[in-house]
């Protein structure tokens, strides 16, 4: 460690970056793209035309569905299509007790005449889940958010020149490129960074930090619940039989009530005589607009219990989450989004690389040996993965079975053949290859789409296909740069 | 080299005990912030453990901080040890029992 305040807190800085980095490049990177889930979305699903159903609609298509195929699940959810997506989404209880989840047709309800996907739902899962069972996933993102703002603190402590750096930026040599690249992409977007780093650990609290509410409550979780979602109804199943009420009518209430539009419905118990529905409403483009629910019986339809927040920590939290899950935002926000996601992504690759041309001047054992072809399997192997899943998405037969979790399957094996190929390679080759592999599959994405008949000239595909093949021009010019220093 | 062979053991673990206190030890000063603070503002009980929440996850990286800024390892450990005992208390007197 180095002496001083600055030399402790850069230590820190460059160590705790190290161990959480690839971790947090991809949580980073499926952020990014969550910031587009329901784009995304659309984009792997081209049979469900976007967007012309509103939500009362695609929600009551929905609960018709369910009602005839998922009627014996004690409960529903359903986010249904609205003007972003051209989808509704529901998950339920299986018959075997697991859980079941289907995008279904804005219009009819059924899932059949849209392809088998998990879509931009993917990464937004990938992003805090990160593929593990509860609450493994969740409790691993929660630290690595602990850990990026740790870094993101430190890492401003450890900055000495923070202003003039700013105007810095020294091409071609080496480490103090890196080093200028990193600090570039830091300080230009710092406010999204620290804001990020915080309000993602706060999304996670109740697994990470749930002890303050458990001490106080003694541990009755139950009335936590009642006390944080006053209006979410949850009584238990009567068992007598009582049809469901029509839905729409209470959805058009719901709407009257909110101002604005619907982002999640739960029907709990349906078929039963204590059947409840409970309906969300949507983050409009008013961050200030809190989340409001209101509960309805789900046999006559009334209103029983409505709740608009007032208390003012809880329209804190709402507010810090609604930061950032940014589903509060017009498109230029998303955007804007998006594009810090992306410096955020590429600054904590841009940190891993330092890392590793700092010492490469020095002695090169195990540890800079592995920290290298991690880098290769994570800073390039990443893009490649995530490429790979649009691709197979488009490439995978529609018929295919398990079809959802096949797109998921290949991008792993892809994901775990470059983590190989980059562990048994010449680093400097590794990083060349991987790059123009990862080149080769962006560019393949439009390209897929094309082919395969689905590209239609409207935005959604335009934007992917220039997003996709800049991409593919930046990770050519990089394989290419490699190319050249070797 | 030299800055290879500099790396003794002694300082090892050291940076190792550091490592602990700041992972282990910060996180407990940090849930006994949220518990602390949860009894202590006079707020209705799910606005006071919001509250707590909140600063818990601040007062993590902060106190995680500190393990790395103290002078020794040893000083680290007693950092937590007297933050730990302070909030611990506090909480106790205002009738939290663990």
């Amino acid at each position: 460690m180095k002496p001083g305040f600055r030399g402790a807190m850069t230590w820190l800085h460059d160590w705790s970056g190290l161990v959480v980095g690839w971790l947090l490049f991809v949580i980073a990177l499926a952020g990014t793209l969550s910031v587009f889930r329901s784009e995304i979305g659309n984009w792997m699903r081209p049979e469900a035309r976007c967007c012309a159903v509103d939500s009362v609609t695609a929600g009551n298509a929905a609960v018709g569905w369910l009602s005839r195929h998922a009627a014996r699940s004690p409960a529903w959810y359903i986010q249904p299509a609205d003007a972003r997506s051209a989808t509704s989404y529901a998950v339920w209880t299986a018959s075997d007790g697991g859980y079941a989840q289907k995008w279904l047709d804005a219009r009819t309800g059924s899932p059949s005449t849209v392809r088998d996907t998990l879509g931009g739902d993917f990464f937004y899962r990938l992003h805090f889940e990160l593929e593990m069972p509860f609450p493994w996933g969740r409790m691993l993102a929660g630290a690595a958010a602990i850990a990026m703002l740790l870094a993101v603190i430190t890492g401003i402590v450890a900055h000495r020149r923070f202003f003039v750096d700013f105007f810095t930026f020294r091409a071609g040599k080496g480490q103090r490129s890196w080093l200028d690249a990193h600090n570039l992409l830091a300080v230009t977007a710092l406010p999204f960074h620290l804001m990020i780093a915080f309000t993602g650990a706060l999304t996670l609290a109740n697994l990470i930090m749930p002890w303050g509410a458990l001490s106080i409550y003694r541990g009755d979780m139950e009335a936590i619940r009642k006390d944080l979602y006053p209006a979410a109804i949850d009584r238990p199943a009567k068992g007598i039989p009582a049809p469901l009420a029509p839905v729409a009518p209470m959805l058009r209430a719901a709407e009257r009530h909110f101002g604005g539009g619907i982002a999640q419905i739960a029907v709990l118990n349906p078929g039963d005589a204590a059947a409840v529905v409970s309906v969300t409403s949507a983050e409009d483009s008013r961050i200030g607009i809190q989340r409001q629910t209101v509960s309805f019986d789900g046999v006559t339809g009334r209103p029983i219990a409505v709740h608009d927040e007032k208390r003012p920590a809880l329209r804190t939290f709402n507010f810090l989450y609604a930061l950032h899950t940014a589903r509060f935002g017009e498109l230029a926000t998303r955007w804007l989004y998006f594009l810090c996601g992306l410096m955020l992504t590429a600054l904590i690759g841009a940190g891993l690389i330092l890392w590793t041309e700092k010492r490469r001047a020095r002695r090169q054992g195990f540890g800079f040996a592995l920290v290298e072809r991690l880098n290769i399997g994570f800073v390039a192997g990443t893009p490649l993965a995530f490429a790979a899943f649009l691709v197979a998405n488009r490439l995978l037969p529609s018929a295919l079975p398990e079809r959802a979790a096949m797109e998921v399957r290949v991008m792993f094996w892809l994901w775990g053949a470059v983590l190989l190929y980059a562990l048994v390679r010449p680093a400097r080759r590794a990083w060349r290859e991987v790059l123009a592999a990862a080149a080769a599959m962006c560019a393949a994405i439009p390209l897929a789409d094309l082919l395969t008949g689905e590209m239609r000239p409207d935005s959604l595909h335009i934007a992917t296909a220039i997003f996709a093949l800049s991409l593919a021009a930046g990770f050519a010019r990089a394989a290419a740069h490699k190319t050249a220093a070797a | 080299m030299t800055k290879a062979a500099a790396l003794s053991l002694r300082y090892r673990l050291a940076v190792l005990s550091r490592v602990v206190a700041a992972v282990v030890g910060g996180y407990g000063v940090a849930v006994l912030l949220a518990v602390a603070i949860s009894w202590l503002l006079p707020l209705s009980r799910e606005e006071a453990s919001i509250v707590a929440t909140m600063v818990a996850l601040l007062g993590l990286p902060v106190a995680m901080m500190g393990c790395f800024y103290a002078r020794t390892a040893l000083r680290a450990w007693a950092g937590l040890a007297i933050a730990a005992a302070v909030l611990a208390g506090a909480a106790f007197a205002m009738g939290w029992r663990p």
